[in-house]
């Protein structure tokens, strides 16, 4: 009994996790640019990865394997922000712009909008 | 269980690809390996339950470990094209 219930558990964390991996693909695939993206990325390695281990912990039961499968947790949760705040230092000494949104008129995104609006305009025509 | 989930990360994985293949800058192909790489971490794991075979956790965790290393190693040839940064900007007091 107790172990079906182990089961269903296990198997409803186990397809959260995937479920929050595959957003995060998603999101990598999808949004704009690269400071965007790593929030998709931030998915993976957080929610995804927590809920897929925690899953494989509660099959493995309190075993050496639950401590391993901990510390690939702990790791995971450590090197996530760093690796990520490296990237975005690399990306913006590199010059690679964020597309924030600015309301002042003449910004970035003002600009990229009309752009895109005269693109809409030529497809159209 | 562990059969749908590996293919399911696979899946995953296959997305993030096709992010490394296509993105415009050098630092979305970075991204889009960092968690390729976190993804094989997860897929490895699973792969020991799968197989019955939990010595893959150890691989699994070593995995993490190189992922990390090489995410930093590559952003930062990245950005100095260099592993150690640029030589005249280097205080050698503090080395």
């Amino acid at each position: 009994m107790s172990a079906l219930v182990v089961d269903f558990l296990s198997w409803i964390l186990l397809l959260a996790g995937t479920a929050f991996a595959l957003t995060g693909a998603i999101g990598i695939i999808r949004l704009p640019d690269v400071f965007a993206r790593m929030h998709g990325a931030g998915m993976i390695d957080t929610l995804g990865a927590a809920l897929i281990l925690l899953g494989l912990m509660l099959q493995a039961g309190p075993t050496l394997v639950t401590v391993k499968l901990l510390l690939i947790g702990v790791f995971l949760f450590f090197t996530s922000p760093a690796t990520t705040f490296a990237l975005a230092r690399a990306a913006l000494a590199a010059g690679i712009e964020p597309a924030v949104e600015d309301k002042t008129a003449g910004g970035t995104v003002a600009k990229a909008a009309e752009a895109a609006a005269a693109k809409e305009g030529d497809e159209r025509s | 269980m562990f059969t749908e989930a590996s293919l399911a990360i696979l899946l995953i994985m296959a997305l993030t690809l096709w992010r490394a293949v296509k993105g415009p800058t050098v630092y979305d192909r970075i991204l889009a390996v960092n968690a390729f790489g976190t993804l094989t971490v997860l897929l490895i794991a699973v792969f020991g339950f799968l197989t019955e075979r939990p010595e893959f956790l150890d691989i699994a965790l070593v995995y993490a470990l190189i992922n990390f290393i090489g995410t930093i190693a590559v952003c930062k040839y990245a950005t100095f094209a260099h592993l150690g940064g640029p030589l005249d900007q280097v205080d050698w007091d503090d080395v």
